[in-house]
């Protein structure tokens, strides 16, 4: 059973929150995702050779796109939970008639719907320097949705997990940014030399912006399917985590 | 409508570090009453409200709320419970109003302009509605946490030390509120270091120390208990020894011989009343004297008398 007036409250408190804050909150993802785009796609792009069917502009777009989702959704959602739990407020939401269920759909749909908005406007915003076109446009929402709910998930975790403001943004810096440049944003797997090329595989965020792409441009380095499960698996390993915090209080309850 | 509204039983709480914050708390609450938890610093107020609350895991004991468990009917208990948490903690960028209204819909009630008007206007802080938490004084940020806590309308509201930090104006200010909830038929339980809080606005005092709940019990019930009157003559000329005449009272002689100190009666008044047997006595005698001070003990007294037992090594 879920608390359905309880769920709106905090979803919608959370958004406020992000309206209030909406300029810095878009505005510097947006900034940062265009100079990639602008330089890297419009200006070095040129001079590059097609990957496959799309030209480069068009290529990094899918990566750049999935660079700044992960960071941002992470860090969305790690704050909305770390700071009530930081301020103290926390235990309104503790002492409340509210479960797993509320408390996920709340801060998670919201950070999620941050995160959607966040898509749609670099997406728009990579219209004006690079023109591209998405295959299978209902796909791409519906694969971006899924990372979104993933990653505010994941961020979620974190923001449990972290005891101070230096473990919260540790992760983003320390792993996403990373993982996400070596994980195929700027070229295609195949073409790195032998070993590495199977190492890549090792990468999880090779499986994420290889599956956007896909949604793209209808061809990647790895198969959809293989993509969609991995996002999936991820979503429901999330889940599980955030269920077993739940269950024991961990971090949340002395 | 007898049935307690709070049943604690062998509650106890051990933190992780190995704390015994609560041990075998057993405390029952009635419906409409206000219960004031007395206890030095460390005592265990916070962590006794936080179990009941969902804020504190209990490690030992049971909690009955509204005549069920809570371990399974937390849902709906924590609706109709409010918490004042001890500490200021308030969305610093948030608006009263804002705030107060997201309390509401987070407990599940429908939006209610009207009730959350009535709410902050009875605080007084229906002027501030529109002004972030972060302008408001310590003290209309403390009225703020007692708005969102009364926002869903609970039925057993939790004030943990609700006047700490509060001036004398406020403080008295805020027991009238405490007095309007009552009427409404809240029934609070209040933490307090001041004596003179639970003495006045309390039905039933518990006195808690190291976890462990001391005593419980009316307040007039225990001021009867341990209440105690003291008497103080101030003779006029010194006295070497007690004159035979006295001995059927408890004094002593102090300060050299120039005081007569009584001791005695119940907090019913029988103290008073052998203060004034003991004047007689020692007109009686031939004893004169300039001038009585007399005192009857406050639940402070009571509380330091208790806790200095308490402090006695087994
Ligand atoms: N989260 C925690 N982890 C470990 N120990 C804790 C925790 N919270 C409280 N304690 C310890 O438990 C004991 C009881 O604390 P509690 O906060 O319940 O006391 P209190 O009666 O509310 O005191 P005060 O009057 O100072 O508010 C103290 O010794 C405290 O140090
Ligand atoms: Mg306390």
């Amino acid at each position: 059973m879920i608390a359905w007036r309880s769920t709106w409250s905090i979803y919608k408190r959370e958004l406020v929150r992000f309206m209030r804050t909406a300029f810095q909150s878009v505005l510097a993802p947006v900034l940062t995702t265009s100079l990639y785009i602008l330089v890297f796609g419009g200006a070095i792009g040129g001079r590059m050779p097609d990957m496959g069917t799309v030209d480069f502009g068009a290529f990094i777009i899918p990566g750049l796109l999935m660079l700044t989702l992960l960071g941002e959704t992470t860090s969305n959602s790690s704050f909305g939970i770390y700071m009530p739990r930081f301020t103290g407020t926390i235990y309104k939401l503790l002492s409340a008639p509210v479960g797993f269920g509320e408390t996920l759909l709340g801060f998670v749909g919201a950070a999620a719907t941050k995160s959607l908005i966040l898509a749609a406007i670099i997406l728009l915003t990579a219209r004006i320097f690079v023109d591209y076109t998405i295959a299978h446009p209902f796909l791409a929402l519906l694969y971006i949705m899924l990372v979104a709910a993933a990653f505010s998930l994941f961020g979620f975790i974190m923001g449990i997990w972290a005891d101070n403001f230096e473990k919260l943004g540790i992760i983003p810096m320390l792993v996403l940014t990373p993982l996400t440049f070596l994980g195929g944003t700027f070229y295609s797997i195949d073409m790195l030399p032998d070993p590495w090329d199977k190492i890549a595989l090792a990468n999880p965020i090779v499986y994420l912006v290889s599956g956007l792409r896909w949604t793209f441009y209808g061809s990647s380095d790895v198969s959809i399917a293989l993509s969609l499960g991995i996002t999936l698996g991820f979503l429901v390993l999330c889940v599980g985590v955030v269920a077993v915090i739940f269950k024991t209080g961990w971090r949340l309850r002395d | 409508m007898n049935e307690p509204i709070l049943e604690l039983s062998g509650l106890t709480k051990v933190y992780s570090g190995g704390l015994k914050a609560l041990d075998n708390v057993d405390l029952e609450i009635r419906r409409g009453e206000i219960f004031a938890l007395l206890g030095p610093n460390g005592a265990g107020k916070t962590t006794l409200i936080g179990s009941v609350c969902g804020l504190v895991r209990p490690t030992g004991g049971s909690i009955n709320a509204f005549g069920a468990g809570l371990d399974t009917t937390w849902r709906s208990a924590r609706a109709r419970i409010g918490l004042v948490p001890q500490e200021m903690a308030t969305d610093m960028f948030e608006t009263v109003w804002r705030a107060v209204s997201y309390s509401r819909g987070l407990f599940g009630l429908a939006p209610n302009k009207a009730r959350i008007e009535e709410i902050l206007r009875s605080l007084s802080l229906w002027d501030k509605r529109d002004a972030q938490i972060r302008e408001l004084s310590g003290g209309m940020k403390r009225r703020v946490l007692i708005a969102k806590a009364m926002a869903h309308e609970p039925e057993l509201l939790f004030l943990d030390e609700p006047t700490a930090g509060v001036d004398v104006e406020l403080r008295k200010d805020m027991w009238r509120q405490i007095d309007e909830m009552r009427a409404r038929g809240v029934t609070i339980i209040l933490t307090t270091h001041y004596i003179e809080e639970a003495e006045e606005m309390a039905d039933r005092v518990g006195i808690i120390s190291k976890g462990r709940l001391l005593m419980v019990d009316e307040k007039a019930a225990m001021m009867t208990k341990l209440g105690l009157t003291e008497a103080h003559f101030a003779l006029a000329a010194p006295l070497a020894q007690l004159p035979h005449e006295l001995s059927r009272f408890s004094v002593e002689l102090e300060k050299g011989g120039t005081s007569l100190r009584y001791r005695g009666g119940d907090g019913t008044g029988r103290g008073k009343a052998e203060v004034a047997e003991l004047a007689k006595a020692l007109v009686n005698a031939g004893i004169d004297f300039t001038g009585i001070d007399t005192r009857e003990s406050s639940l402070e007294d009571i509380f330091v008398s208790l806790l200095g037992e308490e402090e006695v090594p087994a």
